[in-house]
């Protein structure tokens, strides 16, 4: 039989049976479907290749509040969208209620982030809890052998278990999203989509397998702040939170007001409504720091922002022999958006933690992000950037 | 492979209604029609309401049928004079939401921890005063736990009271005896498809006294009381369920044979489970009706792992996006916590045999087996 392998801009690899040893009829694979072409394509792709799809969907927020939307049904068209592709594919699908999960361990969160003047990535918090933790134990309770996501990264067996890569794609690689994969969810964790050339491939087989979702736009948003505005989410998470304060530079000189630090983050140049200085000659203003117990958001010149060395924790750490004292060259990305960067990490004192020292000085570090640790494409794991040091 | 549990949100459909549909599709006339295809239409939309009248213990011309179970509910509870609704709190969410609309006012009756109505409650809510007419609604029996409501009563104390007693039997047709005329009940509402018949048929009983203000204006069908021409069809299938439903009350040893199933179910998973809760199980209820917690494990997972399984069965009540939400029923009976989010509905019927009873806990080995919250019920006692 033919496989949608055979076809250009997809891979072979990725025809490895998910569990070695065990025939695709003979295999239970959970595929965490939220809707979008990848997660879609995820289940299309093992159903055509045999294995028993299991789509499940979590329901994490009430769509039609967060779109200000009253009576709008509880569930939004993603919802919908999974479960039309179920249909179409011929599998078992259902619906999971985590709103409350979700709302704890995931929203809740991010809104105390930004008050801590953090800039928080809820999505890696997700991955962390709600997907990775409870749908997976989910997925052992129904006795699957697997769960599938529509991450784009790879999970390659090494001489010493499973290993994270980054996905064929640079483009579309997540694999800075996933940092806090354990290693024992890892185990039990399959990416089908990890070996796509490039999302024109993922779509293309959307089309071969007549998938509604083809032509989906992709998600640009943090799924639960709809159009990109988190100062109204947070503003309706810790009514009150948000309160003005002053606009500084280093030296400590009032500059401006705002009206709350929620709506800043570090590196940040636009948007600061400082008008009509004097020393333009400097150059533009950026966001250097947020004093959150003070309310202060400090700016100054680009030079400001340059940092050489940071603190992590709550590292993860995927590698099978433990971070020596000595320290160990690396690769780091510190935003997601941004290639990796040489550096040289070394354990912390405190167990969970990691110091990283730059090769040269990187630009616009915000606590609260990820600063993720990379040997070639391979994952070594990685930790949440912290205010001190 | 695939067995059906779960009567009380649907029965499987008799072959004889998918007969009665079909011949009554075949009848070309209108019912309202003076015609002679038009009369024969009408004689058979007659013989259906003596047919259901017949299983609500009461006369044919007190039967409005409707397009559902709500719609008989939303029907029973849009008096012209706004009554004061007095609602169980373990109703249909038929009852409880358009009573929470009513403009006469609404209160909640409290049920205890068994699932049953509290009758010293509701005797305090008709003491307190009230503008106009109050209205008591409380159902026959509960469709998540079978619990039987003390529906007799809740008719004396409401009478003694002046008020008027609607009560809600889509559950408890055709498993128990209805008696409309002998309890006294001012409103009654059925559903078909509990009974083996088609989707989309309800019927509200209703005394002549009653007046009551129609939720669909045009022809004068229904005692200009249900505009718009009869669901002829679904009105015949649920003649025919309400003729085999009658028959199973009345003679034979169906209702027997569902309380041994339901029974063998039960004794069956308490022997191996011992952990395991039957939610009502020490108060008279349903036949065919078996509510299980288990403490630990999350009700919509088991939902899941029985489907896949291929064994259908219910948690909570399912919203139309097909996702699980919370019982408000088990919510009102102040169970223990956890116990609500643990509990399913497995209910039998008719076509339901030994074999799929033993099948079903030979799967709950299975599914129980596996599941991380089980490992504290014990489960692994559970014979091979």
């Amino acid at each position: 039989m033919a496989t949608v392998f055979d076809r250009p801009g997809t891979t072979r690899e990725a025809a490895q049976p998910l569990v070695p040893g065990k025939a695709p009829t003979e295999t239970k694979v959970v595929v965490a479907m939220s809707g979008g072409v990848d997660s879609s394509v995820t289940a299309a792709l093992l159903a055509d290749q045999g294995y028993e799809v299991i789509g499940l969907t979590l329901q994490l927020y009430d769509h039609g509040a967060a779109v200000g939307r009253k009576n709008a049904c509880c569930a939004g068209s993603d919802i919908h969208d999974a479960r039309d592709v179920a249909a179409k594919i011929g599998i078992a699908h259902y619906v999971l209620d985590y709103q409350n999960r979700f709302r704890d361990d995931v929203m809740e969160e991010f809104a105390d982030a930004y008050l801590r003047g953090e800039t928080p990535i809820p999505c890696i918090t997700c991955n962390q809890t709600v997907k990775f933790r409870d749908l997976l134990g989910l997925a052992r309770d129904l006795g699957a052998d697997c769960l599938a996501t529509g991450h784009y990264v790879r999970r390659e067996m090494g001489a010493h278990g499973p290993e994270l890569h980054r996905a064929a794609d640079a483009q579309r690689d997540q694999s800075y999203f996933l940092f806090a994969t354990t290693r024992s969810q890892l185990e039990m964790l399959r990416f089908p989509l990890g070996p796509m050339a490039d999302k024109d491939a993922t779509r293309a087989l959307a089309e071969r397998f007549g998938l509604g979702v083809a032509a989906k736009p992709d998600s640009q948003d943090i799924c639960f702040v709809p159009g990109g505005n988190y100062a109204d989410v947070i503003e309706k998470l810790r009514p009150g939170a948000a309160e003005p304060g002053d606009i500084v530079d280093q030296a400590g000189n009032v500059l401006g007001r705002h009206d709350g630090i929620i709506g800043f983050t570090i590196g940040q140049r636009r948007g600061l409504g400082i008008g009509g200085r004097k020393d333009e000659a400097e150059g533009p203003l950026y966001v250097l720091g947020i004093d959150a117990e003070a309310r202060r958001v400090v700016v100054g010149p680009r030079a400001g922002l340059a940092r050489t060395e940071i603190s992590l924790k709550g590292v993860n750490w995927l590698a099978p022999a433990p971070l020596e004292a000595g320290g160990r060259e690396v690769a780091v990305k510190v935003r997601s958006a941004r290639a990796p960067v040489p550096a040289v990490i070394t354990p912390g004192t405190d167990a969970g933690t990691v110091s990283v020292r730059f090769d040269s000085p990187e630009f616009g570090i915000a606590p609260g992000q990820a600063c993720v640790f990379y040997d070639g494409t391979r994952v070594l794991g990685g930790g949440w950037i912290t205010a001190g040091g | 492979m695939s067995h059906y549990l779960d009567y009380n949100a649907t029965a499987l459909g008799r072959p004889e209604v998918g007969v009665a549909v079909a011949d009554a599709l075949a009848l070309a006339g209108n019912p309202s029609s003076v015609h002679a295809p038009g009369r024969r239409a009408r004689a058979c939309l007659e013989d259906a309401r003596a047919q259901v009248a017949a299983l609500a213990g009461t006369s044919p011309e007190n039967l409005l049928f409707t397009g559902s179970g709500t719609e008989a509910n939303n029907l029973a509870l849009s008096g012209p004079r706004p009554a004061r609704i007095l609602a169980s709190a373990i109703e249909h969410p038929s009852i409880l939401r358009p009573a929470a609309e009513r403009p006469g006012g609404f209160a909640l009756i409290p049920v205890d921890g068994h699932g049953v109505v509290d009758l010293g409650a509701l005797k305090a809510l008709l003491a307190e005063p009230s503008d106009g007419p109050v209205l008591v609604t409380v159902m026959m029996a509960n469709n998540e736990t079978g619990v039987l409501q003390p529906s007799e009563k809740v008719v004396e104390i409401a009478k003694q009271a002046g008020a008027l007693v609607h009560i809600d039997a889509v559950q408890a047709a055709g498993r128990v005896a209805l008696e409309f005329d002998r309890l006294g009940a001012d409103l009654m509402s059925l559903s078909a498809h509990k009974l083996g018949g088609p989707k989309g048929v309800g019927v509200l009983v209703k005394r002549a006294e009653i007046t009551l203000a129609p939720l669909i204006a045009g022809g004068g069908q229904e005692r200009s009381l249900r505009a718009g021409t009869e669901n002829l069809p679904g009105i015949a299938g649920f003649g025919r369920a309400a003729l085999s439903a009658l028959a199973e009350l009345t003679g034979g040893t169906e209702i027997e044979r569902q309380r041994d199933l339901r029974d063998r179910l039960e004794a069956a998973i308490a022997a191996a489970t011992p952990a395991v809760v039957v939610v009502g199980g020490q108060v008279p209820r349903l036949v065919n009706t078996s509510c299980l917690a288990f403490p630990g494990v999350a009700a919509e997972t088991l939902v899941i792992a029985f489907d896949l399984e291929g064994f259908a069965i219910s948690a909570g009540s399912a919203c139309s996006s097909g996702k699980v939400e919370a019982s408000h029923v088990l919510a009102a009976m102040d169970l223990a916590p956890g116990l609500a989010s643990s509990a399913i509905r497995v209910s039998v019927g008719y076509a339901t045999t030994i074999q799929e009873i033993d099948a079903f806990v030979a799967a709950c080995r299975v599914v129980l087996g596996r599941n991380a919250g089980a490992a504290a019920l014990g489960v692994d006692r559970l014979p091979a």
